[in-house]
């Protein structure tokens, strides 16, 4: 495999997996907060298409993100009120919240476009053009380095060094600061955070609000910078993905960022079996590719390579003692 | 228990039907979506023409799930509707299992395949090798490098025998050609992920294609999309999509599912069945669309190229191998 082709793989490793790294990070808060969400998925629907929808209507893609996040929130709060507040279910709540978003987008798309549950074809400033970095031209010439700058580092949509910045970000709120020590606690051991005198229900809401936020950016970048618009059910299973990949990386944001490369890598040499074909003399099925994130998940969970330990008080409703 | 079910469906069905002298058609949608500017979109197309030409109704439904098949089929031939057109080869097992049930109503498949046509039934299949045949012809002669790509949904034999028939198409004009062939995926979600369908385009791209044929429902608007984005052609399926992004959609194989839903719905409960209707070239089932958006890029010479092969395959002296002769493409290894 020569240079250039090792760096498209990776590029599109990259494309591929920031959905999945913000989907993973939106996850991270909640669950280390003690509120499971398998409600990704649905919230990244939705903000795919509000964002699409109002970027398409506004002619801005700025305005279009904004409301990608508010509808990703607005499905948070939802979930906070089923599970926080009411002290339902949480995987219950979750999957309604998955059903619901598939329904509604379409419904609302078909209702306010009549094209049949998309959204107008976005173009120019309603969405994310790829950025060039600078000196990206200038120094594509110098071997090894400037390839790599030109072709990978350079040339993506501005939400993909968001997503990449929010991981450090994310570090130094968990593990830095008193927020942080909170959340994560919070997520352990509710009944000590609250003898502390904290609110519990207020931290663990405000886990699932940048659950929201994070979501929706994810689900902007879906239809406003991989594609020009909306189309029902686009995303495609990436919210349970991002849920493998939270697994994988044991809840950690660093890893988190690791586990999303890998299966974005997993998912780039699924395009490419010629690839697969060249360098280990056999072809693979495709299939077996995809199947991968969950194979390794599934090996994970069932103690080999370390124990996964998911959050303590993950998935119960928290009951002050009266 | 599912003889008891048999009873009380046929009874219910018998009960219904006396009362429905003047029925509805039924049109049921599969998976990829009533609206996927594609295969259902079409057959939507030609049972709308249907209704505003006759001023006549039709019942219709747009499954979510794979459960909700027989349901669907079951519902509808109680309700009393007649014929219930169903699109999709997913559709062929439930309406096996369910037609001998409700004997006076007639069952339409686009697409299916079954062993035994049950008397009630008529199955419509196209002749997509055919019009894919035509599309590679063209892709060949647009194509600078020498190298197209064939985008397929989901990896079944249906999508296969299009990407043969492209592939054939492809080397008959040029033998050197490559094609490079890949599928979104092996489960219904394959038919609705632009992102995937935009990746495989790109992939497709740095190996050097610059034309490529998506045969992928919903998917296809993002191979289309990062076609046009990037610079090269493209070409749309089953209904017209060049004027999805005008100028840079080389053609579209049509598929007239339109046509084979209205004459189903035209001919309503008199519809003769118990066995395969398929529509070829010959029979403007399949074809290749011009219109005012790709004018520009289809020259005479293809265009007189094209139009010749298809004399040819519908006088039968060039014959296009169906994928499903022997489960195998001979230029094509997917």
């Amino acid at each position: 495999m020569d240079y250039m082709t090792l760096l498209q793989v990776l590029d599109t490793t990259v494309r591929l997996a920031i959905p999945l790294l913000l989907a993973c990070l939106a996850g991270l808060f909640s669950e280390r907060a003690g509120i499971f969400d398998i409600g990704l998925e649905g919230k990244m629907l939705a903000a795919a298409f509000l964002s699409a929808a109002v970027a398409a209507t506004s002619g801005s893609v700025w305005v279009g993100l904004l409301a990608g996040i508010g509808a990703s929130v607005a499905l948070s709060l939802i979930h906070g009120l089923a599970s926080i507040t009411f002290r339902g279910n949480q995987l219950i709540s979750g999957v309604a919240i998955n059903f619901l978003a598939a329904g509604m987008t379409v419904l609302i798309a078909q209702s306010w476009f009549q094209q049949g549950g998309r959204t107008p074809s976005l173009t120019g400033a309603a969405r994310f053009n790829p950025l060039t970095l600078p000196f990206a031209d200038s120094i594509s010439e110098v071997p090894v380095i400037g390839p790599a700058y030109s072709e990978l580092i350079s040339g993506h949509a501005l939400v993909v060094y968001i997503a990449f910045a929010i991981v450090p970000l994310s570090w130094w709120v968990l593990y830095r600061t008193r927020f942080g020590l909170r959340l994560r606690a919070v997520g352990e051991n509710p009944a000590a955070v609250d003898t502390a005198g904290i609110s519990v229900v207020g931290l663990r809401y405000a886990a699932v609000i940048i659950c929201g936020v994070l979501c929706g950016i994810a689900g902007a970048y879906l239809s406003t910078a991989l594609q020009a618009g909306f189309i029902k059910d686009m995303s495609a299973g990436r919210g349970f993905i991002a849920l493998a990949a939270l697994i994988f990386a044991k809840w950690r944001p660093w890893h988190a960022m690791y586990a999303c490369l890998l299966f974005g890598l997993f998912q780039a040499l699924e395009l490419r079996p010629d690839i697969i074909e060249r360098l280990i003399g056999i072809r693979v099925q495709s299939q077996l590719l995809s199947a991968l994130p969950y194979i390794m998940t599934v090996v994970i969970l069932a103690g080999l390579g370390g124990k996964a330990i998911p959050p303590r008080a993950g998935g119960e409703p928290y009951v002050k003692e009266r | 228990m599912t003889l008891m079910t048999k009873f009380l469906g046929a009874a219910a069905g018998i009960a219904l039907s006396a009362g429905a002298a003047f029925a509805d058609p039924a049109l049921i949608f599969d998976l990829g979506g009533k609206f996927d500017k594609s295969f259902n979109e079409a057959a939507f197309n030609g049972a709308q023409r249907w209704a505003e030409e006759t001023g006549g109704s039709f019942l219709e439904i747009e499954l979510q799930s794979e459960a909700q098949r027989e349901q669907a089929l079951r519902r509808f031939a109680e309700a009393g509707a007649n014929p219930v057109i169903t699109t999709g080869f997913a559709f062929a097992d439930p309406v096996s299992v369910v037609a001998p049930d409700y004997p006076d109503t007639k069952f339409i498949n686009i697409d299916g395949w079954m062993p035994e046509v049950p008397a009630n039934v008529q199955l419509i299949g196209f002749q997509e090798h055919q019009g894919s045949y035509l599309v590679g012809m063209m892709a060949a002669m647009a194509s600078k490098t020498g190298t197209v790509g064939f985008i397929g949904g989901m990896d079944i034999p249906l999508i296969r025998h299009f990407g043969c028939g492209f592939a054939q198409g492809v080397k008959a004009v040029n033998p050197d050609a490559k094609v490079i062939a890949n599928m979104t995926g092996t489960t219904p979600t394959a038919w609705n992920d632009p992102v995937k369908g935009s990746e495989l385009t790109k992939a497709q791209i740095s190996q050097g294609a610059d034309v490529v044929y998506a045969a992928a429902g919903g998917t296809g608007v993002g191979v289309l999309q990062t076609a046009a984005d990037e610079g090269i052609l493209s070409i749309g399926v089953d209904s017209n999509q060049n004027h999805l992004h005008s100028g840079k959609v080389l053609t579209s194989m049509l598929k007239r599912v339109d046509v084979a839903v209205y004459d189903s719905m035209t001919a309503g409960a008199a519809m003769e069945t118990g066995g395969f209707t398929t529509l070829g070239l010959a029979e403007e089932g399949v074809g290749y669309a011009l219109d005012e958006h790709n004018a520009a890029l289809v020259s005479a010479d293809m265009k007189a190229a094209v139009d010749a092969a298809r004399e040819k395959i519908i006088a039968g002296d060039l014959e296009v191998v169906a994928y499903y002769a022997n489960d195998s493409c001979p230029v094509l290894d997917f």
